[in-house]
């Protein structure tokens, strides 16, 4: 009844969407995996991140693939001053005092982005036309977002493992006390790592701009999708969180061919908590 | 407390009879439209010596804070323009020369119903209104329709699109704004005038209670109309990626694809059917195509058809009316347009256009009545079937006492001027059309 080029269609809607949903749960499972911090801010950084985009297209013409590098720089400095001003203090206190800290953050940005955007959604009017192989119609606003996504992620990869900065940040990450008795400058490598983890979850906002409409709660659903896919992937593991984001992206794709559209959360959601019963490290994770 | 209420009414009613007169119902006169100042006299009829004036007292709430603000301001300020013509007018004037002055009452209901339920007894036991217009929206309106019934009064509805209020067997509540169930409808006749080989309809529409209601008419009638629904289902509120879900239309292979909820998710839809350029003929949504800023979606915009209660570009006229075979009352469109615009300094949309019909249908319905009786005013909505600005009015006199059945919604349609604007012009009924509709789309 269901055609399979309906199934591959979906599929590759799904994967090229999880890619990008990946760069964003990376974003989030950094910054844990650095300092065990949950950023609540996550999900607004995210929709600054499209406003960014958004702001210099509509207002300087800047191309949103060009206002994407812009943005990045100024995710990676507001995530910097976040945690200066808001999480480097209560970094050592329990955990609800940074999941406080984050949620306030968290508030302050959906505040003031309401009174200065509204909730009216907002549009980057963009094309890069389509190709067309069949039933599969690939947008090329959506194979770029995969592509830089990879991109970004192998980026990442390349600063953790093979640059000198990055293996400060791995650690830090694995034990603090001992990288500061080597002389690595633990407070500004966290602040740095904060930092790299908003610019992720930027980024990945700005790549979602170009394609679906967007106010400044809409972080909120890709926070929710972040969470879910640091679970599957792993807390603290980016190349996880690559995985969990094609692995929730092939849900959300093919899921909805069988069932109605509704199903989709409440199958994420079934698999987030099986996976927290029986897997509770991650696919990828160890321990 | 029931005592007092039941006292009031008593009072009510003492007044009522008091006020009543004794007048037989004469043969109507044409009804003299009240917008147009110049070619009303002023009240002072050279036949009848001095004429008994008497004042009635409109009540109701407007949502002054709250979150309905925007939507009830233009309702009210819609009225307000009626009240201002009237004026000019001299008032309404009954067969026996009485002349009726009215005054409105109204209230901050901060848009809930507890205020709105308070409010309404208030306006009927110490303002002593004779007659009510209920809040904006579907919700407040069921709140006032229960005490305007429980005290016998007279309650035209706007803003109130939702069926149900109709649906309890209330006798005094009246709707002007066309139902939701026959929010679709019209797309779906459209759909069958301009292409009787079309056959398939999708309709994807948000899990809510609008948009469901809407919809679960929407069906049977197309299946009625000979039209097979290959596809029918809902979304989440909020949905931002249709993507899986256009494959799936795809593969049903749709002529049109009608639904939708509100304009973020519709807007959406609508961009990324354009983006997948999904092979169909027609896309009807609900509510997106109506805001100004679908505008946003440039090209996926082309070709969008919503419905609409009330559009300044409305080709209702004394000429249609005469077509159709009804009796016109009231100013012209344009008159209506440039009055308001001229008050207000902007077009009036649909809210505004409902606050005046409102004012109007009551006052062709005392002018018919001869009085301001409740019983007779009431008599005379049920007779009621006209032309006006606003389109048609006639009310359900049936099951669904109250229910709006005459008017029709206007469906607009996204397209692009001789110089590449984006415009929504009214492409169906056929009465009410304003440009040639795009059909099929081209994609």
């Amino acid at each position: 009844m269901v055609n399979p080029g309906v199934w591959i269609a979906s599929l590759i809607d799904g994967l090229l969407l999880g890619f990008v949903y990946g760069l964003a749960a990376m974003g989030l499972t950094l910054i844990w995996g650095v300092m065990r911090v949950i950023n609540l801010a996550h999900g607004p950084i995210i929709a600054l991140g499209m406003f960014g985009v958004y702001l210099l297209f509509a207002y300087a013409g800047v191309h949103p693939y060009l206002g994407l590098f812009a943005v990045a720089l100024l995710g990676l400095l507001v995530g910097i001053l976040i945690y200066e001003v808001a999480v480097h203090r209560v970094l050592n206190a329990p955990h609800l005092s940074t999941l406080l800290a984050t949620f306030s953050v968290n508030m302050m940005i959906i505040g003031t982005g309401t009174a200065l955007f509204t909730t009216t959604p907002r549009n980057i009017d963009i094309s890069l036309g389509r190709l067309t192989f069949g039933p599969v119609v690939l947008l090329g606003t959506r194979m770029l977002a995969a592509l830089a996504a990879v991109l970004i992620a192998a980026g990442l990869y390349l600063f953790l493992y093979r640059t000198i900065p990055g293996k400060m940040v791995r650690a830090v990450a694995s034990h603090r006390a001992a990288a500061e008795l080597m002389g690595i400058p633990s407070a500004r490598v966290l602040a740095f790592s904060f930092g790299l983890g908003t610019m992720l979850a930027a980024v990945a906002g700005g790549l979602i701009a170009t394609f679906f409409p967007f106010t400044i709660l809409s972080g909120g659903a890709y926070e929710l999708k972040s969470f879910v896919i640091c679970v599957l992937g792993g807390l603290g593991n980016p190349t996880g969180a690559l995985l969990g984001g094609l692995i929730l992206g092939a849900l959300e794709g093919l899921i909805p061919i069988v069932l109605p559209v509704s199903w989709v959360p409440v199958i994420e959601f079934l698999l987030f908590v099986l996976l927290l019963l029986l897997r509770p490290q991650g696919l990828l994770g160890e321990r | 407390m029931r005592w007092m209420k039941w006292g009031g009414i008593l009072v009510v009613l003492a007044m009522l009879a008091a006020c009543a007169a004794p007048a037989p119902p004469a043969p109507t006169a044409t009804p003299a439209g009240p917008a147009q100042p110049a070619a009303q006299p002023s009240p002072t009829p050279a036949a009848s010596p001095t004429p008994a004036v008497k004042k009635i007292i409109l009540g109701f709430t407007a949502s002054q804070t709250g979150k309905l603000t925007k939507e009830s301001k233009e309702q009210v300020q819609g009225l307000q323009l009626w009240l201002d013509d009237l004026q000019r007018a001299g008032g309404i004037r009954l067969p026996d020369g009485t002349v009726i002055q009215v005054e409105l009452k109204f209230y901050d209901d901060e848009s809930t119903k507890e205020r709105v339920q308070q409010l309404y007894v208030k306006l009927i036991n110490e303002d002593k209104a004779d007659f009510l217009i209920s809040p904006y929206s579907s919700g407040l309106a069921d709140a006032a329709a229960v005490i305007a019934e429980q005290y016998g009064k007279i309650m035209i509805t706007i803003g109130a699109a939702s069926d149900s209020t109709y649906e309890k067997g209330y006798r005094h509540i009246f709707q002007i704004y066309t139902p939701a169930s026959r929010y679709l409808t019209g797309a779906i006749d459209f759909l069958k005038k301009m292409d009787p080989n079309a056959r398939r309809i999708a309709i994807v529409y948000e899990n809510e209670k609008f948009s469901t209601d809407v919809v679960n008419a929407a069906k049977p009638y197309a299946e009625s109309q000979g039209f097979e629904v290959v596809l029918f289902e809902g979304y989440e509120t909020g949905t931002t990626d249709f993507g899986p879900f256009i494959n799936k239309i795809m593969a049903a292979k749709p002529d049109a694809i009608i639904g939708g909820g509100h304009f973020q998710d519709g807007s959406t839809l609508a961009k990324q059917l354009f983006e997948k350029k999904v092979p169909v003929k027609m896309i009807a949504l609900l509510v997106a195509p109506a805001v100004p800023e679908f505008a946003q979606l440039g090209d996926a915009a082309v070709g969008v058809i919503g419905p609409s209660q009330w559009e300044p570009g409305a080709k209702y006229s004394p000429d249609s009316a005469k077509a159709a075979g009804l009796p016109w009352y009231g100013p012209t469109v344009d008159q209506f347009v440039s009055a308001y615009k001229a008050k207000y300094g902007y077009e009036p949309g649909y809210h505004a256009a409902g606050g005046y019909a409102a004012g109007l249908v009551l006052q062709k319905a005392i002018e018919d009545a001869g009085s301001i009786e409740t019983e007779k005013v009431k008599a005379a909505l049920e007779k009621m079937d006209l032309m006006t600005f606003y389109g048609r009015i006639k009310f359900d006199t049936g099951k669904a006492h109250g229910k709006q059945i005459g008017h029709e919604m206007v469906y607009l349609q996204w397209q692009k001027d001789a110089s590449g604007n984006l415009i929504r012009p009214i492409v169906w009924p056929e009465a009410a059309q304003a440009a040639k509709p795009i059909y099929p789309l081209s994609r």
